[in-house]
């Protein structure tokens, strides 16, 4: 939008536009075929949803959270221990039990967000990770915080980690969080 | 099951955004030039097809649900059979697949395979949004739902299990953007080096703006019969029809949580060994498979489709793929998964002449230069990331641009002859959805065979 010295160039684009009440057309009957080479009329159209969401049977798992506590789904039966919850073994079907899992963990890997979803755009950049803790087969998206995400480095892969409670809750995964052990 | 042969194409201009035209009038712009391909207008060849197979990724794109049967109106098709398919980033392939099972199973003598998505009736951050919400709404969106993030995460463990680079990655934004400089159907035709690609602005580190596809309109068809649909059209048309056989199918899924992906013994391809991947070079002396770093879907989609088409040695037998590049990085981790090369060695096949055009001169002087180049060139079209990536269309434009490879008419549709893979016999298709969720692999080939 700025050139070199900071100095606008151009205009803001936004998607607000101004109400039309009437658009040009030629005169009937004549120049109908003139019609095929019309450029197309777009408009707005708002959409807007709230949704009424269930975590269903795995609920726990956020209300562990909430509670400064990170709990995994276990099968008994295969011995896989998931951190996103599954209520049921991916291996064998049984249904799965709680446990509660270390609050210390590695980084599996990482990356920073330059760019994203609309919702999470005013976060840029952010870190997000997958967790792995001991024993469990399978990993945890996360955000890992207290690293510099503008200066992303291959040395962040395995790094030890602990997780963090947000105070108040969102019921939402991001009430966990990781940040370098010790930090 | 009954041969099944893919008969013509046709695609639709690719774009950012086509307002000039609504999905089904996109979906026509591509059927139509399939039809007049065969030498047959559509009212005619709307009498011979026994019905339909319609693909779209997003209903949120859309914003308009069963818009399959309103694409299936417009072109002429009702009241025959029909369905819409929907497989996330796989959902042209998995179309064409269905298309090709109403076929093989003698349920149909014609059947086209038409695709559209329409991306840019939201802005780019809306639709980051829009693909996101593939991915687990409870657990994987909230915590920063981005795809690009999701699979910059896969690469980043990829270049600590393997070693590889964002170098040998830029290599293939080279490859398929200077591929696509001769095709005037891709929307990004562009001389770049590994240097620009590195310093484009970072979108999901360590992937830039040009190692990732962009979001596009546009649509795709794919015209398939039987032995007996094909006399059918050459009776109606009086002419010849360039049969390209489909002769294999394959199709594998996986979690779609990427958190998710276990860490198993890898399933081998008719070229490997147990032994390839033991050994002190992996981590606790094996290969923990696929964890994040590789898509099972994918191996599982190509052991399927090279067992069914007799393919043992897949470098050696296929003689071009077109991939689902949505990604620099995923086209290395699928080089792996499809056999390519190895585990471990997609970075350094990126960086070698191997899957690189033999007559194109990529201003790369390894590629240029090695006496392996054009081995199995890759993505010849310029793939999802030179292309566009009309998500539901995507599958069927490669299958498009794998029939032209085989009935070697690349210089007719293209007006442009350089992406012509000489002497092609046999291809191979790649479509890919999710984080690896769904993915098919279907093997193509000439009149004749191998």
């Amino acid at each position: 939008m700025a050139d070199k010295k900071g100095i606008p160039m151009r205009l803001p684009e936004t998607e607000t536009a101004t109400e039309v009440y009437s658009l040009p057309f030629p005169e009937l009957p004549k120049d109908l075929g003139a019609l095929k080479g019309m450029k197309p009329i777009v408009v707005k159209q708002p959409y807007h949803i709230d949704y009424i969401h269930s975590y269903g049977q795995d609920s726990p798992w956020i209300a562990g959270l909430s509670n400064g506590t990170i709990l995994g789904s276990r099968c008994k039966r295969c011995r896989n221990t998931y951190p996103q919850p599954r209520g049921h073994c991916m291996d064998c079907g049984d249904e799965t039990e709680w446990v509660v899992l270390p609050n210390k963990a590695k980084v599996h890997t990482f990356t920073v967000c330059h760019f994203g979803s609309q919702e999470f755009l005013p976060e840029c950049p952010f870190v997000l990770c997958l967790i792995e803790f001991k024993g469990c087969e399978t990993l945890l998206l996360s955000r890992l915080m207290g690293v510099d995400p503008l200066k992303p480095s291959l040395k962040w892969v395995g790094m030890e980690v602990e997780a963090k409670f947000r105070r108040l809750s969102k019921t939402k995964p991001t009430d966990v969080y990781f940040v370098p052990v010790g930090s | 099951m009954r041969p099944v042969y893919m008969v013509s194409g046709g695609i639709s201009k690719f774009a950012k955004a086509r307002p000039d035209k609504t999905f089904q009038a996109l979906c026509m712009e591509a059927y139509s030039y399939a039809i007049h391909d065969l030498g047959l207008e559509v009212g005619k060849f709307n009498e011979l097809a026994d019905g339909c197979v319609i693909s779209y990724f997003s209903d949120h794109f859309a914003r308009q649900l069963m818009a399959g049967i309103m694409a299936q109106d417009y072109l002429g098709l009702c009241p025959k059979p029909g369905h819409r398919v929907e497989g996330g980033g796989a959902t042209g392939g998995l179309c064409l697949q269905e298309a090709w099972k109403s076929i093989a199973s003698g349920h149909m003598e014609i059947c086209p395979a038409v695709g559209f998505e329409t991306m840019s009736h939201v802005n780019t951050w809306k639709g980051n949004e829009f693909i996101a919400h593939a991915s687990d709404v409870s657990f994987d969106y909230p915590v920063g739902g981005f795809y690009s993030g999701y699979y910059a995460m896969m690469v980043v463990r990829h270049m600590m299990e393997y070693g590889t680079t964002a170098e040998q990655m830029a290599h293939v934004s080279v490859k398929n953007h200077m591929n696509a400089f001769y095709n005037p159907y891709a929307q990004k035709r562009q001389k770049l080096t590994v240097k620009e690609v590195r310093e484009a602005p970072m979108v999901a580190w360590p992937l830039t703006r040009l190692d990732i596809c962009v979001m596009s309109d546009g649509a795709a068809a794919a015209i398939l019969a039987s032995e007996e649909g094909v006399k059918e059209i050459e009776k109606a048309s009086g002419k010849r029809v360039k049969k390209v056989k489909v002769t294999g199918i394959g199709r594998g899924t996986d979690a779609m949580r990427m958190a998710d992906r276990p860490h198993r013994k890898v399933p081998l391809l008719p070229n490997e060994k147990a032994g390839d991947y033991v050994g002190k070079k992996w981590h606790g002396g094996r290969l923990e498979y696929p964890g994040i770093h590789s898509f099972r879907a994918g191996r599982m989609a190509s052991v399927q489709a090279y067992e069914m088409a007799g393919i043992t040695d897949p470098l050696a037998e296929i003689d071009f793929v077109e991939l689902h590049d949505a990604y620099t990085s995923s086209e290395i981790q699928t080089y792996e998964d499809m056999g390519l090369c190895r585990y471990g060695e997609g970075g350094k096949f990126a960086a070698s002449g191997k899957p690189f055009l033999p007559n194109i001169t990529y201003g790369l002087p390894a590629v240029d230069k090695d006496p392996q180049k054009g081995t199995c060139p890759v993505n010849p079209s310029g793939g999802l990331i030179a292309c566009g990536h009309p998500v539901g269309a995507t599958g069927l434009m490669q299958a498009v641009f794998a029939c032209w490879q085989l009935q070697k008419t690349i210089r007719k549709h293209l007006k442009k002859p350089d992406i012509q893979v000489k002497d092609a016999k046999r291809g191979a298709i790649h479509s890919h959805a999710g984080t690896g969720t769904y993915v098919t692999v279907s093997i193509l080939e000439a009149e004749g065979g191998r």
